[in-house]
Order: C-alpha cells, then structure tokens, then sequence
C-alpha cells in the first residue's frame, strides 16, 4: 500500500518533466489542441496525463485542491511524496483537480486581483473523453477556430467576460491533455 | 515499539548522511538491485537552530543536501537524506537504509555501521583534543570588597 504511493515518478525527472512541461505550454497556447503526455503513473482514480500536470506544475509553493472523488488518501499521499504541494480549500488554490461536476461552483476559486491576474486557479478538469468535436473556440493561438468537447459552456463564456481575470482550465484524458486558458471565447451553444 | 524503531533508523540515517562518500563506497562497493522511486536531486535546506538564550528557533544557514529514495526487490523502501552534492552517495545511504530494516541487518551494522560510528567518534575526539589543546583558564582577582 506504502508503495503505490511512492512509485509512479518521473524516473528521469529533468528529461520527463521538460517534455511534459512542453507539451502544456503547447496546449495552453494552442487552445483546443490535443497534446500527448507519458511518464507518471499515478494511483487511480488519477489519470496519466493529470499526474504528469502535478509533477510538473506543482511544487512546496503552490497550493492545491483535490475535489471529489480524487480526494483519497493514496492520492494526497502521491502528492505530497512526489510534488509536496500543500492541500487547501478552493478558495486558497492555485491548482484544483477533479471533474467538473466535484469542482463546480467555479465562481470559488481565485481569479487573480486587476494589479496582479497571475494569482488565480488554474483547473485540472478531468475528462471521460477529449474529442475535436464540440462548441467552436476563437482567441488569441487559435487561427480560426478549434473545437473542442467542453463539459459545458456557460461557466467558461462567464470566464471570459472576466477577463483579464479569470481562471485557466486544462482538461486531461488518459494520457492525453487540452488547455483552454482565460482568454479564449467559446462559442455559445 | 515504535519509537525504538524510529530512533534506530534516526541513527543510522544520521550516520550515512554525514559519513564521508568515499569511505562509505570503498565499504559498500556493489549495491544489490533496486528501483529508484525518486532519483537522486541536490537541493539546499535551511538549517536552524536554538541558538539564543530565549531558545527561539534560528536560521543559520542554508546546506547542500542531496536526497534519493529506492525500494529493494523485496518491497522494503529506504530514504536519504545526505550532505553535499554526491548522487552516489545518496544513492547507496537510501540502499542502506532499506536494507538495515532487513534480515541483512546485523551483517550491515557490523560490516558498515559500526566502523562509520567509530570514525565518526575518533574524528570527534581528535578534533576536541586539538580544540581542548587551545584552552585558556582565566582567573578572577579577588577584589577588594569580597575579601
């Protein structure tokens, strides 16, 4: 049981985790794409691609958030081995995983201040499937439009008339990862 | 129960942590295999102290500490925590580590542990001697309204 918790690392952390940070800045500034990651094996429920975004976006520094059904002893055990990250409430988060159903409301968490945007949440939002299909997206890295399966629209055309605040979302599938920062427009539905 | 054990580990872990890194590769050359479960990494931690009279907590400064963690085939998971930037020999500080919580026990603590301790204790005493060597005993006259 220990050992679940320890194992499912970057076995080659510099390589791996420069890969894989690659890979979300590609998909954070490429709105809608489809990006794919490998090298973590985190306990269930978590899939690859979330427990690669922990170990490369999380550290001593930034609090987290574990929602629903993600919030389990193995999984706050992998964490705090592999990221140290420490466990808070949304409203103190700078990273939230869970599915969207356990992380709404997302009205609670931090939108950043007008002086400093950068201090707002960014959502780990995992998904049952990531398609190309789904409301049309339109912004800044995004040359006409992508598409992209969101699990509902509402919530992120209300993130977006936020703006320049707001929260930035990845959505994660098996070893698969899109993003769909603060500053894209959706398409209404 | 419990807390003998902890202690136990608390010396040895303290042990290889400050155990010079060629002394302990040239007693322990061939590792037995393992998996790493966090690759060796050098960071720096800060080291504090109660250092004041109040016995208030102190930053005396910061260290190089290098860290590792490895499970052996048989399951056991060993950590470590070791002075300076030696990968290698974190490395095998966290194999002992897991090993001395084995049957190989006994053979590792008189093979490896008790000689580190001993060289650790020696090179105390030498260098308390050398510090005891530049000792000066002051004196107080008496003064004249005590006597």
């Amino acid at each position: 049981m220990i050992a679940d918790t320890l194992s499912g690392g970057f076995a080659d952390a510099p390589t791996q985790s420069a890969r894989a940070f690659r890979a979300i800045l590609e998909a954070m500034a490429r709105p809608g794409t489809i990006h794919t990651v490998t090298a973590a094996q985190p306990p269930a429920p978590l899939s690859v691609a979330a427990g690669v975004a922990l170990l490369t976006l999380c550290d001593g520094t930034t609090p987290l958030h574990l929602a629903g059904t993600v919030d389990r002893a193995e999984v706050r055990d992998w964490v705090a081995f592999h990221t140290g990250a420490p466990l808070v409430a949304a409203e103190e988060a700078a990273f939230a995983l869970g599915r969207w159903e356990a992380l709404a409301p997302v009205n609670r968490f931090r939108i950043g201040q007008p002086d400093y945007p950068d201090r707002s949440a960014t959502l780990i939002v995992e998904m049952d499937r990531l398609t190309n299909h789904g409301p049309a997206l339109t912004g800044p890295g995004i040359e006409i439009a992508t598409w992209l399966n969101l699990p509902e629209t509402a919530g992120f055309r209300a993130n977006r008339a936020l703006f320049p605040l707001g929260f930035d979302t990845i959505f994660t599938c098996g070893d698969r990862i899109a993003a769909l920062p603060r500053s894209t427009r959706v398409e209404a539905v | 129960m419990i807390e003998d054990q902890t202690a136990a580990r608390k010396g040895w872990m303290s042990l290889l942590a400050k155990a010079p890194p060629d002394r302990l590769a040239a007693l322990l050359p061939d590792l037995p295999d393992h998996a790493l479960l966090r690759s060796p990494e050098s960071g720096s931690v800060m080291v504090r102290g109660r250092i004041g009279a109040s016995g208030g907590p102190f930053n005396l400064g910061e260290m190089t500490v290098t860290r590792c963690s490895v499970r052996m085939g048989c399951g056991t998971v060993g950590h470590a925590w070791v002075q300076g930037r030696d990968k290698s020999h974190a490395r095998r500080a966290a194999v002992v580590d897991a090993l001395m919580q084995t049957e190989a026990a006994a053979g590792l603590r008189a093979s490896v542990l008790d000689l580190l301790a001993a060289e650790a204790e020696q090179a105390r005493t030498i260098r308390a001697a050398k510090a005891a060597a530049t000792k000066v005993d002051f004196f107080t006259m008496v003064r004249g309204e005590d006597a």
